[in-house]
């Protein structure tokens, strides 16, 4: 069996002469997850609907009133990060090296045999080094400027992931940062799929966040919208009737994008097509998910009918739920698609969150199984959803081809990915 | 503290910068410059700001542009904790 690219909207030429609607391609996975670190540490233990949600361990929350969160477990700092990069970066940077390593062997992709500039890194983040900043601003008011390190003049910074993704790995093109919160682990695919029509051959994207420190939690706590229940498995139940906000974690995936001719021609894996995307603001309280779902359908010139399972922004907030629900029914009718939320195991992980989503979708249309919904049992009778729920499901005798995906930022922001699986022949 | 030794530094090195793969800063390194010894601008901004802190001295900014090896740097420095010394 060969595996061969879908060849719909790819009008370039067969040399991958950068043409606006080159196929972009997703060759390679780097997860670093509450519930696993690693890519197939991960999958496995989100199919088998393994929680990453328990108390925090990374500070001492006792007086805060919330004291869960989705912590990466078992990451060795050393094991992942040089020491010459230890002293001048944040958590939040070591995660995303680590799973931009991954997702680049994962890839059998070698930058340095690719032309100057021709490969970049656009991720998404939403905090920066938060635990760095905290160090350095304590170290400022205690001891003085003289004691703050050198290194919080980047390390802090939300582009941070993206430059030392770049220089490790000499990625010197096209590069930059998306800020949209939840929204960004999207956006910043929609943008590196831009450079791979502009000519790029190579993007690592997707998103990384980390802020489990006492200032982080500070602003979490403050931002309001967290479940203050102390039970793991009952904190975080989007769509339930019984959903009282949500848990944040830590991490998320890094993906290879590829221009789909080169990746062909050098054999390389190919997971799935970002086959479309498209982002909207809120208005007025109004909420735009649902015009950023059908945006995105159009993008990818797809109908309705076409989409095989949505992997839902999953607030756990009654009103929002009801909201995207409602988005989702209008699309597709009542019950009409298979719905899960993977990240009720995680949390929501900021720009982390829906880069994760992808890579979940991306491996149920690779496993042909869908993940389940942890804690939540049933939908609210105010959200018409087929929602996947205790144990990962099939398609009931049809296969998975092309997934949704959706996220909501703080703030707004809506944002819509579409990934279809790579076109079999027999 | 009066002196500052190679020890020291490669010490203080090691915590603020790390010591980059394929250099061995217990070995031969008093003549190689800081990028020979995979060190850039900032790890070296880094490091002074440390032995500053640790040895209660201020070190001339545009004599630190000429210590780019370090002997010269180790020269300068304890230079400068001499004529502190003196006051």
């Amino acid at each position: 069996m060969t595996t061969v690219i879908a060849p719909r909207d790819r009008t370039a030429p067969a040399t991958g002469t950068p043409a606006r609607t080159a196929e972009a391609v997703v060759t390679g996975i780097g997860v670093a997850a509450p519930n696993g670190l690693g890519t197939e540490a991960w999958w496995a233990a989100t199919l088998r609907g393994e929680s990453g949600i328990r108390p925090l361990t990374r500070f001492d929350a006792g007086g805060y009133p919330v004291k869960l969160a989705g912590e990466v477990p078992g990451f060795v700092d050393a094991d992942h990060v040089s020491s010459r990069l230890l002293p001048q970066t944040d958590r939040v940077t070591r995660l995303s090296l680590a799973a931009a390593k991954e997702a680049l062997d994962d890839a059998g992709a070698d930058p340095a045999r690719l032309p100057d500039h021709a490969a970049g890194v656009v991720t998404a983040n939403s905090f920066g080094g938060f635990e760095f900043g905290q160090r350095e601003l304590e170290a400022l008011w205690s001891k003085g400027g003289r004691h703050v390190s050198a290194y919080q003049s980047f390390a802090w910074f939300y582009a941070v992931n993206s430059g030392q993704i770049s220089i490790r790995h000499g990625l010197r093109g096209a590069s930059g940062v998306i800020v949209s919160e939840q929204a960004g682990g999207l956006d910043a695919m929609a943008h590196a799929r831009r450079q791979i029509r502009k000519g790029a051959r190579l993007v690592v994207t997707g998103g990384i966040d980390s802020a489990l420190c006492p200032w982080g939690w500070a602003a979490y706590v403050a931002g309001g919208g967290l479940s203050g229940r102390a039970d793991p498995a009952r904190a975080y139940l989007p769509f339930s009737e019984d959903a009282s906000g949500h848990v944040v974690g830590e991490g998320g995936a890094h993906l290879i994008l590829e221009n789909a001719e080169e990746a062909r021609r050098r054999g390389a894996q190919v997971y799935g097509t970002l086959a479309g995307h498209a982002a909207t603001f809120d208005a007025d309280g109004f909420c735009r998910l649902g015009a950023a779902a059908e945006l995105a359908l159009a993008d990818a010139d797809l109908h309705p009918d076409e989409v095989d399972v949505v992997f839902a922004d999953a607030a756990g907030d009654r009103m929002a739920d009801r909201a995207e629900a409602e988005a989702i029914t209008a699309l597709f009718g009542p019950y009409g698609v298979p719905v899960t939320a993977p990240k009720s195991m995680t949390g929501r992980l900021a720009a982390g969150g829906a880069a994760l989503d992808v890579a979940a979708a991306l491996l149920t249309l690779r496993d042909q199984i869908i993940p389940p919904t942890t804690g939540t049992e049933l939908p609210a009778d105010d959200c018409l959803l087929n929602l996947v729920t205790g144990a990962p499901s099939p398609r009931l005798g049809l296969p998975l081809r092309t997934a949704l995906v959706l996220a909501r930022g703080r703030g707004g922001f809506n944002s819509a990915v579409v990934v279809r699986a790579p076109e079999t022949t027999a | 503290m009066d002196r500052l030794g190679l020890s020291d530094l490669t010490r203080i090195l090691r915590e603020c910068a790390g010591e980059e793969e394929g250099v061995d800063l217990d070995g031969d390194v008093l003549d190689l410059n800081w990028m020979e010894l995979g060190y850039d601008s900032l790890a070296f901004l880094q490091t002074v700001g440390h032995i500053e802190r640790e040895y209660g001295v201020l070190l001339d900014e545009e004599a630190l542009d000429e210590a780019d090896t370090p002997r010269l740097f180790l020269t300068m420095v304890n230079e400068a904790l001499a004529a502190s010394a003196a006051v």
